[in-house]
């Protein structure tokens, strides 16, 4: 029997959202292929952080679906879309303030392994967790900051534990709302090579202003304006097309 | 007038002036919340501090009643700026739970201060002659001094909603409770706005817990006593919003009054029942912003 | 492992840091100071053992509330509820010819946890200012129903006519407060081991996950109300054997045990000792409480004054209490 073609990661089919007369999100019809790496830009106000809301299901829709790997989701909560694996970092950094990195981290991953519903037995008895925890700070390069509540790391450190907070709930899909925002630029190095070094199996969804990180990374580029989706398309498609420069005047863009 | 028409017009009477006395007290916390997110147990200490300078002054220094009021209305928001200036303004970005604490202290030593300085017992408001008995409008006569106490505060109201709205002051008031920050980015100097808001609420507060004293009786342990009502109102009507608190406290005020008269084993039952439930439905208030 | 792609195996196995990570629920000799710091107390000063099996159980109150402020960082100011509850449901059983003192407290610490899981699922699903209001109505609302049921309550009276039986049978409540002390001691010892139990396990790791970052709780799919739901619960559980226990030791309950007062006092308390810490209430009320009453023989209002300018002052300069300050010394 002939395989039929696979559904997508993520799917939303006419997405829409009002706030009474204000419209976010305009009949967004999207789609996010199996390892994929895509870009969503956009100007300020676009709505690209609202659809990362609505997606995730911070944010319920006016009307439309959400699909995860061809199952509807829409009407489920947002801790049902992160069993299913959708995960997501935020733009303005949301991490567990006093908390030691390697704290964060095993949050994320005991909510994962059902773990966390344990009220009697002491967390450190679960090795694995702790270690698996470990690893993945030290696969960002952030073992030496392990014990250090994160509300004292360098900024940059603090955008890359909330990757691998969200890398811990070991998601089929990963939104980045503005990895690089507000990283200096010396550390922001550090950020895009642990994006292309991301397992490929993942299906990635970046938002970003930050052009370089973008071309870099993305193999297909939606660029939305005003609560809807403008164009679609390859890199090269995109630097070229007409439209896109003209809505983003005076943005740098690779020639 | 029928039995139950004149329950009613006295319900409606007396609850509107016991709503005006909430409202008064209450509005300036509502502003200085909403414009600050600053949670300010403490207020009903400045009604109480309005409250005693009123009654001292007139039953021990024979004061005439309306500059008694003035005299309340003006300490209490000159003490409420060395309040701010002092303590408040560290908070402002801070704790919930700071914030909670730091007022909860002020309470307590406010509650001491005024045993110390005028006894446990509850204080006696001695009316002026020319507002004790009654005033006859013919179908029927009302208590003068609560009825001087209705005109007044509508009266301090429409002041207050046309100053918001025409002044200056007025505007910057409602932009900085809209948007802090959009407020500052256009050049209000939001510090001194704040200070001068919460001066003025806290002045409204003297006022009001001048003018309700015998509704809401004047003695040491006053700020714990009535701050569910205060905050009912606040949290009820919408943080930050000025008509809602006037709805909230009409509500209460009539619902409170009623109930006493009515069905005394209930209590405050229903209120508290209600406040609940509307926070419940919505919990930033019927008019707070979504 | 899930994240095998990115992990390079075998190195992380039994480093310091996750050792450091995963025995950090490990028993502390320092944590014995309370226990023989209490047993000392019992020897060396018999005549103020009533006053110290008051304390005990005030800890345990305190215990409560740190639970759900220090760790689920819900902010309460309404806590007295389930003190109160637990202190009248004791009561009224003693008073009505049932004065079985286990039995009694069981009853009062799961009347408690009733209102607690009603209330709180009414009273969490909101936040901040509608959050504390809740709280807040809800304890004025049993205030006011304790008030009106005086003909069972005693009302502003208080209740009378408490007769508590001996414990299983044999040990009676004798005037120098001997039984009491160690029936309070015994009682927040194993509330003491189950608070702890509780912390350290990932449910409570979680809670203060919940406390420092909500948003980030719900993006990590954790089942933010149902946990806060449990937390609360159980505090409020604990809060009705404190007042249980007030309630047999002492033969009286009042309206004041349901008072903003008593919410706010108790606050207090926490925040001297530390809020979070669990220890934090070990340390916060015997320092209260027995400044309170050597205060109360020189001139009992103005202890308001003082307790009052404390928390100013804490809040301005020692936040964090006591084990805040140690931190500071530490560095």
């Amino acid at each position: 029997m002939s395989e039929a073609a696979r559904s997508p990661a993520l799917e939303t089919r006419g997405l829409c959202k009002s706030f009474g007369a204000l419209q976010v999100a305009n009949s967004i019809d999207f789609r996010l292929e199996h390892g994929a790496r895509h870009a969503l830009i956009g100007p300020n106000g676009a709505g690209k952080t609202s659809f990362v809301n609505l997606v995730t299901g911070a944010l319920a829709p006016s009307a439309g679906q959400v699909l995860i790997d061809g199952t509807e989701v829409t009407d489920l909560p947002q801790s049902e879309r992160v069993k299913r694996g959708l995960a997501r970092t935020f733009q303005v950094t949301a991490l567990f303030r006093r908390l030691t990195a390697l704290e964060n981290v095993t949050l994320g991953i005991a909510e994962r392994e059902g773990v966390a519903d344990d009220l009697f037995w002491p967390s450190g008895r679960h090795q694995r967790v702790i270690e698996e925890a470990y690893a993945l700070l030290e696969s960002l390069d952030l073992a030496d900051d392990a014990l250090r509540p994160v509300n004292m790391l360098a900024y940059g450190r603090q955008r890359l534990v909330e990757i691998a907070v969200s890398l811990a709930l070991a998601p089929k899909v990963l939104l980045l709302d503005e990895p690089a925002a507000g990283v200096p630029s010396g550390e922001s190095g550090t950020i895009i090579e642990v994006i292309e070094r991301l397992p490929p199996e993942i299906a990635l969804l970046i938002i970003e202003h930050d052009m370089d990180l973008v071309f870099r990374v993305a193999q297909r580029i939606t660029v939305m304006v005003q609560g809807g989706v403008l164009v679609e398309g390859r890199p090269e498609e995109i630097a070229r097309d007409p439209e896109v420069r003209r809505v983003y005047l005076g943005e740098r863009t690779p020639s | 007038m029928t039995d139950a028409l004149s329950a009613a017009v006295s319900i409606g009477f007396h609850g509107l002036a016991f709503a005006m006395v909430l409202y008064l007290i209450s509005v300036g916390l509502s502003v200085t919340m909403g414009m600050m997110g600053f949670v300010n147990l403490a207020h009903g200490v400045f009604a109480m501090l309005g409250g005693y300078i009123v009654t001292s002054l007139i039953n021990r220094h024979g004061v005439p009643f309306g500059l008694a009021l003035v005299a309340a209305a003006v300490l209490t928001a000159l003490g409420s700026i060395i309040i701010e200036r002092l303590l408040y303004r560290r908070l402002y970005s801070g704790d919930e739970l700071d914030q909670v604490l730091l007022t909860m202290g002020l309470i307590f030593m406010s509650l001491a201060a005024a045993t110390y300085i005028w006894g446990a017992m509850p204080q006696p408001m001695h009316l002026p002659r020319w507002l004790s008995g009654e005033v006859d409008l013919g179908f029927r006569s009302f208590p003068a001094f609560r009825s001087f106490l209705i005109l007044c505060g509508a009266a301090l109201v429409t002041a207050l909603w046309l100053g918001l709205e025409r002044t200056r002051f007025g505007v910057r008031i409602r932009a900085a409770v809209d948007n802090l920050r959009m407020a500052q980015s256009v050049g209000i100097n939001t510090s001194r706005l704040f200070t001068l808001t919460f001066a003025l609420g806290s002045g409204l507060a003297g006022l009001g817990g001048g003018l309700g004293a015998d509704l809401l009786a004047i003695s040491p342990s006053y700020a714990l006593d009535n701050l569910v009502y205060f905050l009912i109102v606040v949290a009820v009507g919408g943080l930050g919003s000025i008509r809602g608190p006037f709805v909230a406290a009409l509500l209460i005020g009539v619902a409170d009054t009623g109930f006493k008269y009515l069905l005394p084993e209930l209590g405050a039952f229903i209120i508290y029942l209600l406040t609940m439930a509307i926070l419940l439905w919505r919990p930033r208030g019927l008019f707070g912003r979504a | 492992m899930a994240t095998e792609g990115l992990v390079r195996p075998g190195i992380s196995a039994g480093n310091g840091a996750t050792l450091a990570f995963a025995r950090r629920h490990r028993l502390h000799p320092l944590e014995a100071l309370p226990w023989v710091t209490a047993i000392a107390a019992f020897l060396l000063f018999p005549t103020y053992l009533p006053l110290g099996a008051q304390i005990l159980a005030t800890i345990l109150f305190a215990l409560s509330a740190d639970l759900v402020l220090g760790y689920a960082g819900i902010v309460t100011l309404g806590h007295a509820a389930f003190f109160g509850t637990g202190a009248y449901t004791a009561g009224i059983l003693a008073a009505n010819g049932w004065g079985e003192p286990i039995s009694g407290l069981l009853a009062g610490a799961l009347a408690s946890a009733a209102i607690g899981v009603v209330s709180g699922f009414i009273v969490l699903r909101t936040s901040g200012l509608a959050l504390l209001m809740q709280t807040l109505v809800v304890a004025t609302l049993l205030h006011e129903a304790a008030n009106r049921a005086s003909s069972i309550t005693g009302g502003d009276d208080g209740l009378q006519g408490m007769q508590v039986w001996p414990i299983f049978g044999v040990f009676r409540f004798d005037l120098f407060g001997r039984t009491a002390f160690i029936y309070c001691f015994v009682v927040l010892f194993l509330c003491w081991w189950l608070a702890r139990r509780i912390v350290h396990s990932p449910f409570g790791r979680s809670l203060t996950g919940i406390r420092e970052n909500v948003l980030r709780m719900h993006a990590i799919g954790a089942p933010v109300m149902r946990r806060r739901l449990v937390i609360y619960t159980i505090s409020a559980a604990f809060a009705g054997l404190a007042g249980a226990l007030i309630a047999q030791t002492t033969g009286f309950v009042g309206l004041g045990f349901l008072s903003l007062d008593r919410s706010g006092t108790v606050l207090i308390m926490l925040i001297i000792g530390g809020v979070g810490r669990l220890y934090g209430a070990f340390i916060g009320v015997p320092l209260y409480m027995i400044a309170q009453d050597r205060f109360s023989e020189v001139a009992p209002v103005y202890w308001y004054f003082w307790i009052g300018l404390l928390m100013v002052l804490v809040v301005v300069s020692a936040r964090g209490g006591i084990f805040g300050l140690v931190d500071r010394l530490r560095r």
